[in-house]
């Protein structure tokens, strides 16, 4: 059995005979999964799905992310919805940086994930990742809501697995962890650095001969 | 014909003209381009004695994506996608524009059951974006949530006629040069009718609601209001310079696809006013109705595009060609040249959301910052378009 985890044939047993158990680390992240507070932000085309998930059909607050934050201060998720350009990017690194731990990234679309169809554009940032860390990807041009609910409850799951002590234990919690990230300048013909490499790490792509 | 608003009391507002006991210097607020109330990304620069506006100055460029470079450099057919990604709420109306400037261009006829899905079309569009217009102007005014709510639920109702019929629920890429890309089968046309039966039952709600409602009255009655000289200047389009009482509607002037053959009246405003703007909508959903009506019930079976045009390889004769729409937000308008290759030599849109920007500074001036949300509000931007 590993650290922090409850025999479920005891917790069975001691719930017959009326004891509730469970576990700080269980307690902790139930809470934490269950009141996301995203960050009221659109960027473009996908924000509006990003709205449309928030309102009555799809009702984004039957998983308990309907407090939608005007200010980073306040939320724990971003949800990068839609095309982030060149001049827009230092803006999203900065607004990152002032959410406070644990914070999490939705990359909703296209766009927020290479670029997509505007990837041959002069102006468009080609992927966020390039500058923050992002937890959830969501294809799609927008994604439908129902996508960012199932990218929600992705993201709902990995904050149930994160453990609060030993050696995986949560980024937000090691203090060796960077919480804030270098914010791009506009250089001459593109943002400066163009990519952070503590973040960005494209697949590699190997030829086979 | 003409309808008018029923004009109401204006309501007691504070002097605007509030002499500062602090004769300090002016203090700048930057807005945006993170906001809540922004519309997107969009960013101004304010700056204010006390609580009122005394210079404002936007910034643009935070949703800058190309769209003419990549117009240019991209073959016709294929410009057509990213037509949708211009006006995100209303990827149908920029379909047609577009188509139209082509077919102008090539010299397309379009069958007529194609003009009347396009209608169809085009009125379900400016239906929708009427509707979440008013939600978001209601959410900017502090009637946070509820208003829009109700508003997005006819959105939904109406995305699902365009999700049936072309596959996606905002970028339908639907149209084509020459007609439309599927047939609508009877099921969905009586689907279509059964919701633009129950639309005007959803408007009279709301306007119940929300249109005789105090507060709304006073924060909207005489804040921001437009000149008619002002807005005939400034190339002002759409429900705003009608808001003015100028009579000008694009679907009347120009008498584009087949809008003649249909009875509807052009609402027109007295004061020129935010509350004019707001109203002007909700007329403007009536009239909708109204036309929707005729086009579904005059709908005759035939073909949807002309099979003379030849998509691929598609290569108009030289010239050039500008072909406009009434939009939901104003007018809106292609202007192509074509060198005889397959891709435009120059493609420039004509959004009317940056065009109904270019006043805003004169609509804010002397109005609290509150205000400043409420009036961007009712102009009816979307940054997709404004930027482009």
């Amino acid at each position: 059995m590993s650290e922090g985890q409850i025999d479920e044939a005891l917790r069975s047993e001691l719930q017959r005979q009326g004891v509730w158990v469970t576990s700080m680390q269980e307690l902790y992240n139930w809470g934490r999964k269950n009141s996301i507070w995203p960050l009221q932000f659109g960027l473009a085309c996908c924000a509006i799905e990003m709205i449309a998930t928030a309102a009555s059909r799809y009702d984004i607050a039957r998983f308990g992310g309907e407090i939608f934050r005007p200010s980073p201060r306040q939320a724990d998720l971003m949800i990068v919805a839609g095309t982030v350009t060149k001049k827009m990017a230092p803006q999203i690194v900065r607004l990152y940086n002032q959410m406070p731990d644990p914070k999490y990234v939705i990359s909703m679309g296209a766009c927020a994930i290479s670029g997509g169809p505007f990837k041959q554009g002069y102006n468009v940032l080609k992927g966020i990742d390039r500058y923050i860390p992002v937890d959830v990807y969501i294809p799609g041009c927008p994604p439908r809501p129902e996508a960012l609910l199932h990218a929600f409850m992705e993201l709902q799951r990995k904050i149930d697995s994160q453990k609060l002590t030993g050696a995986g234990k949560a980024e937000h919690l090691d203090a060796k962890q960077p919480s804030e990230f270098p914010v791009p300048a506009f250089g001459e013909h593109d943002l400066q650095p163009p990519a952070n490499p503590d973040v960005y790490h494209p697949p590699v792509l190997e030829r086979q001969s | 014909m003409t309808a008018t608003i029923q004009t109401l009391e204006p309501a007691e507002r504070p002097p605007t003209t509030m002499s500062s006991r602090l004769d300090g210097e002016l203090l700048e607020v930057s807005m945006g381009p993170q906001h809540p109330s922004t519309h997107g990304v969009f960013r101004m620069n304010v700056a204010l004695e006390g609580e009122i506006v005394r210079k404002l100055k936007p910034v643009f460029g935070y949703l800058h994506r190309n769209h003419e470079k990549i117009g240019e450099n991209a073959t016709y057919l294929s410009s057509m996608p990213y037509t949708d990604r211009l006006d995100y709420f209303c990827s149908m109306t920029n379909n047609w524009a577009y188509a139209l400037s082509v077919e102008k261009l090539a010299g397309i006829e379009v069958p007529e059951r194609a003009e009347y899905l396009r209608v169809i079309l085009a009125e379900l569009t400016r239906l929708q974006n009427h509707a979440s217009l008013l939600g978001f102007l209601l959410s900017d005014m502090g009637a946070w949530g509820t208003p829009l709510m109700y508003a997005f639920r006819e959105r939904e109702n109406i995305l699902d006629l365009f999700e049936s019929l072309s596959g996606s629920r905002m970028m339908c890429d639907y149209m084509r040069f020459g007609g439309c890309r599927v047939d609508a089968d009877d099921a969905w046309l009586g689907r279509a009718k059964k919701i633009v039966d129950l639309f005007p039952k959803f408007l009279d709600e709301f306007e119940e609601l929300i249109l005789q409602n105090e507060i709304v009255i006073a924060r909207t009655q005489n804040v921001g209001k437009l000149s008619p000289e002002l807005a005939i200047n400034a190339g002002i389009t759409g429900p705003m310079l009608r808001a003015c009482g100028v009579n000008y509607d694009v679907r009347k002037v120009d008498g584009y696809g087949i809008y003649p053959r249909f009875k509807f009246r052009i609402p027109l405003g007295d004061h020129g006013d935010t509350y004019d703007r707001l109203m002007m909508r909700a007329l403007e959903m009536h009239e909708s109705v109204e036309i929707l009506k005729q086009a579904l019930a005059q709908i005759q079976p035939g073909p949807v595009v002309n099979p003379k045009v030849k998509l691929r390889a598609f290569r108009p004769p030289v010239g050039e060609a500008y072909g406009r729409i009434e939009g939901p937000k104003g007018e809106l308008g292609f202007y192509l040249i074509s060198d005889g290759g397959p891709n435009p030599y120059r493609y420039r849109v004509r959004p009317p959301s940056f065009i109904n920007l270019t006043v805003l500074e004169d609509l804010c001036l002397g109005h609290t910052v509150a205000d400043v949300m409420v009036i961007l509000g009712s102009v009816d931007i979307v940054m997709g378009e404004v930027d482009r």
